[in-house]
């Protein structure tokens, strides 16, 4: 039987909306004449799930609804969705930060949270200081700290400025401080929100890596909340989606993160009629009627570009094909001639199986842009070429490289 | 059956309501370093960045206590007794009032100034209040090593060493009351102001109040008595106050230590001891209630 250490059940959270100020007082008596009575409490009913862009009725939302899952030992298990989703909400549970309005979760390790890198940090004593103190909050006792202090003021990278107050500090340095104690943490679950976004790109790399090592190398259980797909992606083994304060998907991290870049980006066909553009697209379409195809499928795409001038010259035409972790695959450029459609095809056997989308600009080089459609026309490989067809589940990379590259 | 064996497995559950009583003192253990490195933080930061740093704490009691004098006991001719100079006693009272004060003062806003740390990662959140007690005693000691000072001086001057030897294994357990007393009431106040915010303008005002009551200025004895002859009407009410107060019993028993004078009553002193233990377990009580949801009402 897998070793499960984390089960959640029926966790929901609801949050009162508005202003807490008048009426608390009133709903708390309500509230407290319900429960000497041994009712069930009046306002746990009319909550509504939480969507962000509809206007309820209720003034009492549902941030998280009947959550259930379980982690095992030694699982790395992302938690993602759109801002307001209930991510944090959940990680707060997870870590006490607040309790939840029904339900339990059960645990058979400690759990330490990272929720922000520094809390607790005081300026007025030095990096040491902070290291001691800092590992305490988080969890950690003295003797702990002290037997790694020497490695956490190594990763840091601030030895030089270990005994200067912190207020010195600059903010990044700080920031390397707080992430070099937290790195060292040693529970047996750890929830981490998104933290890694700091630093410069030398220690994100660090910082990635040592998350790695973490969850791989030492067989640590964590629950990772980021926007950061492709670090999802890289720490992850399993994931869960979550909708308006409810679980949408659970599964393999490459399932549900294409489930949510689904849901995230419908982007299709792109359309304009009117702009104040002195040079716009109007319209980028794909020209099949399918958005899936074949690896031996050629891609065909139709733009219309629209321009109020007559002069065209050294204006351009970019088109970027990005992955579904927005990383730029490929880009193909061409002037802009005197006509208004224009058409773009991959040739089939150019990208590796997965969902793409396009990104067109039109621009004149250091002069200046005059259109840029984000993204657009999302569609789907299905395969691999014959050649590499056999590595169906395996990431093969960005491109196709002949053969006889191994002799 | 399998279920119940897989249950007993669970470290630790969160759930919405804990029991009414719910104290993880084993928990509060574990964090005890913590506990040490808030109070290192909380001395190491105490004087950076001020001109006079710790003589700011002679300054306060010092010149409080010479008011004191001028008026209740040069205009208001309140009688604090043959063997003590009425400017040491007041100064006894305003020391271990001060204390009392801090802790107070200190807690009650606990979970408020410590939003930022309590809404990102958990610990016990009473460490905080402790914290400001433990904390508290430093500046507790320094004033307290004023006083001796003075002491010694008036000892010296008007030759009257008038310590009560026996009572003085009394003066530690008269220090951790009034601590336990600030910590209790802090933990309430700060429960309660979380959600209705206008007890933090209480607080200070209470405190002043409070002193009044508390026997700082005078001894318990002489205001009895004199309420009893000024106002006769009214007395039946005010004096409970003063006689039931626990701070007015703590105070009293601090500077009959010193004095041997005024009121000894082993009575005031379990009043007391009962008072604090109910505060301070009713305050453990709401302060463990408040924390698990506060974040969601602050």
């Amino acid at each position: 039987m897998a070793d499960i250490i984390l089960k959640v059940e029926n966790i929901s959270k609801q949050y009162r909306l508005g202003l807490v100020g008048t009426g608390t007082i009133s709903h708390d008596l309500n509230r407290w004449w319900y429960r000497i009575r041994g009712k069930e409490d009046p306002y746990l009913k009319v909550g509504e799930s939480n969507d962000r862009s509809t206007k309820g009725n209720s003034e009492y939302v549902w941030a998280l609804q009947d959550i259930n899952f379980e982690v095992e030992r030694g699982e790395v298990l992302g938690i993602i969705g759109k801002n307001g989703a209930g991510k944090s909400t959940l990680l707060k549970i997870l870590s006490k930060v607040t309790s939840p309005t029904t339900g339990e979760i059960k645990t058979k390790g400690r759990i330490a949270s990272l929720l922000e890198v520094g809390t607790g940090f005081h300026g007025e004593m030095t990096g040491r200081e902070n290291i001691f103190l800092n590992g305490a909050i988080l969890g950690m006792t003295k003797k702990e700290i002290a037997s790694k202090i020497d490695e956490i003021i190594e990763f840091s990278g601030c030895q030089r400025y270990i005994d200067t107050p912190v207020k010195r500090y600059s903010s990044g340095m700080t920031v390397r401080l707080a992430f070099a104690v937290a790195a060292f943490l040693e529970p047996e679950i750890l929830v981490i929100d998104e933290v890694l976004a700091v630093g410069d790109a030398e220690f994100q790399t660090k910082a990635i890596g040592k998350m790695q090592d973490i969850s791989k190398g030492e067989g640590r259980t964590v629950l990772f909340v980021s926007h950061n797909m492709a670090s999802v992606k890289k720490l992850c083994t399993r994931g869960i989606l979550l909708e308006h304060g409810k679980i949408k998907f659970s599964g393999e991290i490459d399932e549900v993160l294409s489930i949510y870049q689904k849901a995230q980006t419908s982007t299709k066909d792109y359309y304009v009629k009117e702009s104040s553009k002195e040079l716009f697209l109007e319209m980028v379409k794909i020209k099949n009627e399918t958005t899936a195809f074949y690896s031996k499928e050629d891609i065909p795409f139709e733009l219309k570009i629209q321009s109020k001038t007559s002069d065209i010259r050294n204006r351009f035409l970019l088109i970027r094909v990005l992955n579904k972790l927005d990383q730029v695959v490929l880009t193909c450029e061409a002037p802009l001639k005197e006509k208004n459609i224009y058409e773009f095809k991959i040739p089939s056997g150019t990208l590796v199986k997965g969902n793409y989308k396009l990104n067109c600009i039109i621009y004149q080089p250091a002069v200046s842009q005059y259109d840029n459609v984000q993204e657009c026309c999302e569609f789907q490989v299905l395969d691999n070429i014959k050649e590499y067809a056999h590595l169906e589940k395996f990431d093969i990379g960005n491109m196709y490289v002949p053969k006889n590259w191994i002799q | 059956m399998k279920n119940e064996n897989s249950n007993s497995e669970w470290l630790y559950t969160i759930s919405p309501k804990g029991k009414f009583v719910d104290f993880n003192f084993k928990e509060i253990w574990r964090y005890r370093d913590l506990l040490f490195l808030f109070v290192k933080r909380d001395v190491i930061t105490l004087y950076k960045q001020t001109v006079l740093g710790p003589l700011w704490y002679l300054i306060q009691p010092l010149i409080t206590s010479v008011i004191f004098t001028i008026i209740f006991n040069g205009i208001a001719n309140i009688d604090v007794g043959s063997n003590v100079h009425p400017f040491l006693f007041n100064l006894a009272g305003v020391t271990i009032w001060n204390y009392f004060a801090e802790c107070l003062k200190g807690t009650s806003d606990s979970f408020k100034k410590n939003q930022n740390i309590f809404s990102k990662v958990y610990f016990p959140r009473v460490i905080m209040p402790i914290t400001v007690v433990i904390s508290g005693l430093l500046k507790f000691v320094i004033q307290f090593l004023i006083f001796i000072c003075f002491y010694l001086f008036f000892a010296f001057r008007d030759k009257a060493g008038t310590i009560d030897f026996s009572a003085l294994v009394l003066f530690p357990f008269l220090v951790l009351l009034m601590g336990l007393l600030g910590l209790g009431l802090g933990m309430i106040i700060s429960s309660m102001t979380t959600k209705y915010r206008d007890l933090t303008f209480l607080v200070s005002f209470g405190i002043q109040l409070l002193m009044y009551i508390s026997a700082v200025m005078y001894p318990i004895q002489d205001a009895v008595e004199k309420i009893e002859n000024n106002f006769p009407k009214s007395a039946s009410y005010i004096n409970p106050l003063i006689e039931n107060n626990p701070l007015a019993h703590i105070v009293e028993t601090f500077r009959f230590i010193f004095f041997s004078q005024g009121e000894f009553s082993t009575q005031g002193i379990l009043i007391t001891l009962v008072v604090t233990m109910g505060i301070t377990l009713f305050g453990l009580v709401i302060f463990n209630k408040t924390e698990r949801s506060f974040i969601d009402t602050v």
